[in-house]
């Protein structure tokens, strides 16, 4: 049986004073579906009975289940491949040269999910960057959810994971197979720090500052208002010759005038001159 | 732009046709690697092959080989799709030649995907 209007409510209320996630009305489905599993796997039978203990606010590990249910989302290896391919072209290059006398790199990937952005990035970049082996490349993966990054952190993938966007050359280069499970190796997860971050906080207190930040296919799950607090947390964290990514759907634009479209990638942004 | 699609399985060739179709490819079907090396002898020249590995008459890793040892073939794309899931199988298909690998069972998405490391679109 569906959930009840009232149910949606409470739950889209709940979701949003968390995570600052808006779940419009038409998105009860989606509810039903991340939801129902936790129900089962918590032995409380149905959906409305997880709703119920929800509301009392007794059970914190259930609030965490249920904000991880809501927000995780399918990813693939290189997702779009374009932004990657202008990361290999010129946003790397650029920036090993601006920062040669430094020797210092700092990546954050804001919303990494399971993992799979920063494994690619991690790819990418000991594939096509050699130099960068005498650097500092100091690599942060954060996502809200402590359940995905659990994962992410093991670098654990099942085969339909690994079939999904990641060039088999790099499969046989980088993972190990175990049982039917993939995992990336040792050396590539190692670079890589992993943290629990709820973007939608007010201060995004000593991180930083980043010449790169991923923060792609996650700004479509806030309000306007949240959105622009985003942003410019992201500014003040963003060196000013840095770059920001947004997912291919998604826009600085009545947002944030501050920043500027790359010429040659539309979802790559950098801070317009003062 | 033409595909050519080599599994045994009548069920795998109509569902690799209904994927490639969707993307713009015309799609041209052989059940084993022998057929196959007809169908490239006889026609011009796919922009991709997606092969399966176990086949009757020639299996899909001896037909790797035999492109590869043909010049004019020595470029033609080769994505081995097939039920073959352990490392080994995958860095044998690789060192004999093929540019991608497919694990089954697998989505539309997934060969888009592939399609697009490979850097090949339909139309």
């Amino acid at each position: 049986m569906g959930i009840s209007a009232e149910e949606f409510k409470f739950v889209s209320d709940f979701i949003r004073a968390e995570a600052a996630i808006v779940l419009e009305p038409g998105k009860e489905y989606l509810v039903e579906t991340r939801l129902g599993p936790v129900a089962f796997q918590q032995g409380m039978g149905t959906i409305h009975a997880l709703i119920a203990e929800l509301r009392t606010r007794r059970n914190p590990a259930l609030v965490t289940r249920v904000v991880d249910a809501l927000t995780t989302n399918e990813t693939s290896f290189f997702r779009d491949v374009a932004p990657f391919e202008h990361l290999r072209k010129k946003v790397f290059p650029e920036l090993i040269e601006r920062r040669r006398a430094e020797r210092k790199l700092s990546i954050w990937c804001a919303a990494a999910s399971s993992g799979q952005e920063p494994y690619s990035m991690a790819m990418l970049l000991r594939e096509n960057f050699p130099e960068l082996a005498g650097w500092r490349v100091e690599f942060l993966a954060t996502d809200i959810s402590t359940q995905v990054l659990a994962k992410a952190r093991e670098g654990i993938y099942s085969q339909l994971e690994v079939n999904r966007g990641l060039p088999a050359p790099l499969l046989v280069k980088y993972f190990k197979k175990s049982g039917l499970e993939w995992q990336v190796d040792e050396k590539l997860r190692s670079l890589i720090t992993w943290k629990e971050f709820n973007l939608a906080q007010k201060f995004y207190g000593a991180i930083g500052p980043f010449d790169l930040i991923m923060l792609r296919n996650v700004m479509i799950y806030f309000d306007v208002p949240t959105k622009r607090q985003i942003l410019g947390n992201m500014r003040r964290v963003l060196r000013p010759d840095g770059y920001l990514f947004l997912g291919t759907a998604e826009t600085t634009i009545n947002v944030d005038e501050s920043f500027a479209s790359d010429t040659l990638h539309t979802a790559c942004y950098r801070v317009k001159a003062a | 732009m033409r595909a050519l699609v080599i599994d045994d399985s009548a069920v795998i060739r109509t569902v690799l046709t209904r994927i490639l179709t969707n993307l713009g490819f015309e799609v041209v079907q052989a059940a084993h690697g022998k057929e196959a090396l007809e169908r490239l002898r006889g026609g011009p020249l796919p922009a991709i092959a997606l092969v399966d590995w176990n086949m009757p008459e020639m299996n899909g890793y001896e037909f790797i080989r035999n492109v590869r040892a043909t010049a004019e073939w020595r470029d033609l794309p080769l994505m081995m799709v097939t039920t073959e899931t352990e490392m080994e199988q995958v860095v044998k298909a690789l060192a004999a030649g093929a540019n991608e690998y497919l694990m089954k069972p697998f989505t539309p998405e997934m060969v888009e995907e592939k399609l697009q490391l490979l850097g090949i679109t339909g139309s």
